[in-house]
């Protein structure tokens, strides 16, 4: 096993050991600490599959904007640490018919993309496609891949997402904005400019 | 495979050793300009014009007995000052000190030293939440938000510097300042990006969550000794990472502005000013209230540079060079 195989393990290990420390900490500080943990890892397996952008980005958006907004609220609320009696037993069966549908799913991905005995026979040797990733690429940085088709063939996706950024923006605006007529506040440009 | 070890371990020693030192005469030298400015002496007992006081004081600090309160979340506490200081110190791979100078060569340096910024509000949350401390948590938020705002617009503003050059790369951007400097092109956001790493480092005037009379300087009041000491060498290697970030985006990195002066001392002299003009800055003006800060960041800030960036990306198109 060469060192980047080793580093790949360590850090799925690590990713898996801090999503089910998530779950299971008692403190809530601890679980956004652990979820920060998974996404550091996350990055770094995405830095070992060559998608250096993609993993700075999640380290730029997750980490350092919508996980840090996750223990603002939590000290916020006055979040009371309760051991409780939790009966794991009774959720298992559910739990482990959700957890075989998805294991299943994930299983039938990475089968339809392994090589078969059957592509490699006599008579039909272009039975089925294998595809080969590695020599489909074009050694473009990863920013200009990105760059290259999601302004031109999937343009729409994009700005749909930016359209659902902006419904989110409103929608949390106007859950929660009170303008108060009655205090008084501070018009710096009246006050500066006079 | 070992030599490439050795390789990059000596490189890294020999960033950080300098780096420390530096961080350490910066104390000294912010004290000495600073009552330059007040028309007074600044330190110079300890050794000939005060140069031993920072050996005094890392002496001090090392020394001090290390105060746990009692009820506050001891693992946190402790990792929070080592986290503040590990990013200070990991942003300083991908400075470029002269053309192939330079630990890690990653071909999106901007984003990464963006990233290390990002990261370096988790210090701050969880040693004010961690010390259990009605001052400190308050400091703590006041200081993480206000962090966060002004990271906006220094993201718009790489991106504006980044139209001009073409890539992520920190030496292909001081590469392309070979013609002119981009602080001439682009002067007014060279003065935004200045006062937004003031505001994202903590210096006055926007030091209000560390502010000495307001909040009993805020989210590191509970540590002492070796807690406090790796905060303001954190806070201080930051404002020289910042600095060199300044001067590879707008004052051309290592190119020299005249032919006889070699370009390591180009880059040193760059970063100096900057980091002078942080000390002045220091000096010259009132604090500002959180309230005004946060006003600053959001509807001023923001909206200039962005406004930026689609000027220049206009202008780029227009002129046909993109």
């Amino acid at each position: 096993m060469n060192f980047t195989e080793l580093l790949m393990y360590s850090y799925s290990t690590i990713a898996i050991l801090s999503a089910l420390a998530v779950i299971s900490s008692i403190n809530p500080i601890h679980s956004v600490l652990f979820l920060i943990l998974v996404f550091v890892n996350a990055s770094a397996l995405l830095i070992l599959l060559e998608a250096e952008f993609l993993a700075i980005t999640l380290i730029i958006i997750y980490v350092g904007a919508i996980a840090v907004l996750f223990p603002f609220v939590v000290m916020m609320l006055n979040i009371k640490i309760v051991i409780s009696n939790f009966n794991i037993l009774r959720y298992i069966p559910i739990g482990a018919i959700i957890s075989i549908v998805f294991i299943i799913e994930l299983l039938l991905i990475v089968e339809r993309n392994l090589p078969h005995s059957s592509d490699v026979s006599i008579n039909n040797s272009h039975n089925q496609e294998v595809i080969q990733w590695i020599y489909s690429i074009n050694y473009v940085s990863n920013i200009e891949a990105i760059g290259n088709i999601i302004y031109t063939y999937y343009y729409d996706l994009f700005i749909i997402s930016g359209f659902i950024l902006l419904v989110a923006m409103i929608g949390a605006i106007s859950l929660t904005l009170h303008i108060n007529q009655n205090i008084k506040r501070q018009q710096i440009f009246f006050q500066v400019y006079e | 495979m070992l030599i490439y070890l050795l390789n990059n371990v000596v490189k890294i020693l020999t960033i950080i050793v300098l780096l420390l030192l530096t961080v350490a005469y910066l104390t000294l030298a912010e004290r000495k300009i600073l009552a330059a400015i007040q028309l007074r002496k600044g330190p110079n007992v300890v050794g000939i014009y005060g140069v031993l006081q920072p050996l005094a004081d890392g002496l001090k600090l090392l020394l001090k007995e290390m105060i746990l309160p009692s009820r506050a979340n001891l693992i946190i506490f402790t990792i929070a000052p080592i986290i503040t200081f590990s990013l200070s110190l990991i942003g300083w791979a991908v400075i470029p000190l002269n053309y192939n100078v330079v630990i890690a060569d990653l071909n999106i340096g901007i984003l990464y030293i963006f990233a290390v910024s990002s990261l370096g509000v988790y210090g701050i949350i969880m040693s004010g939440w961690a010390s259990n401390s009605k001052y400190a948590f308050l400091g703590s938020l006041r200081s993480t938000a206000q962090m966060i705002s002004y990271e906006v617009s220094i993201g718009l503003i790489i991106i504006s510097v980044l139209l001009c050059s073409g890539s992520l790369n920190l030496t292909t951007i001081v590469l392309a300042q070979q013609y002119i400097w981009y602080i001439v092109p682009l002067f007014p956001l060279f003065i935004l990006f200045f006062i937004s790493i003031l505001a994202e480092t903590n210096r006055p005037p926007f030091d209000l969550p560390e502010a000495e009379g307001e909040l009993v300087a805020g989210y590191y009041v509970e540590y002492s000794a070796m807690g406090f000491a790796l905060f303001s060498l954190g806070e201080n290697a930051s404002i020289i990472l910042m600095s060199s970030v300044c001067t590879v985006l707008f004052l051309g990195g290592w190119l020299s502005p005249f032919y006889f002066i070699p370009s390591v001392l180009s880059f040193t002299m760059k970063v100096l000013f900057i980091v002078i003009l942080f000390i002045l800055v220091r000096a010259a003006y009132p604090r500002y209230r959180y309230d005004q800060l946060m006003r600053l960041g959001w509807k001023v800030f923001l909206p200039i540079s962005l406004a930026w960036v689609i000027f220049i990306a206009g202008m780029l198109i227009s002129f046909d060079i993109v």
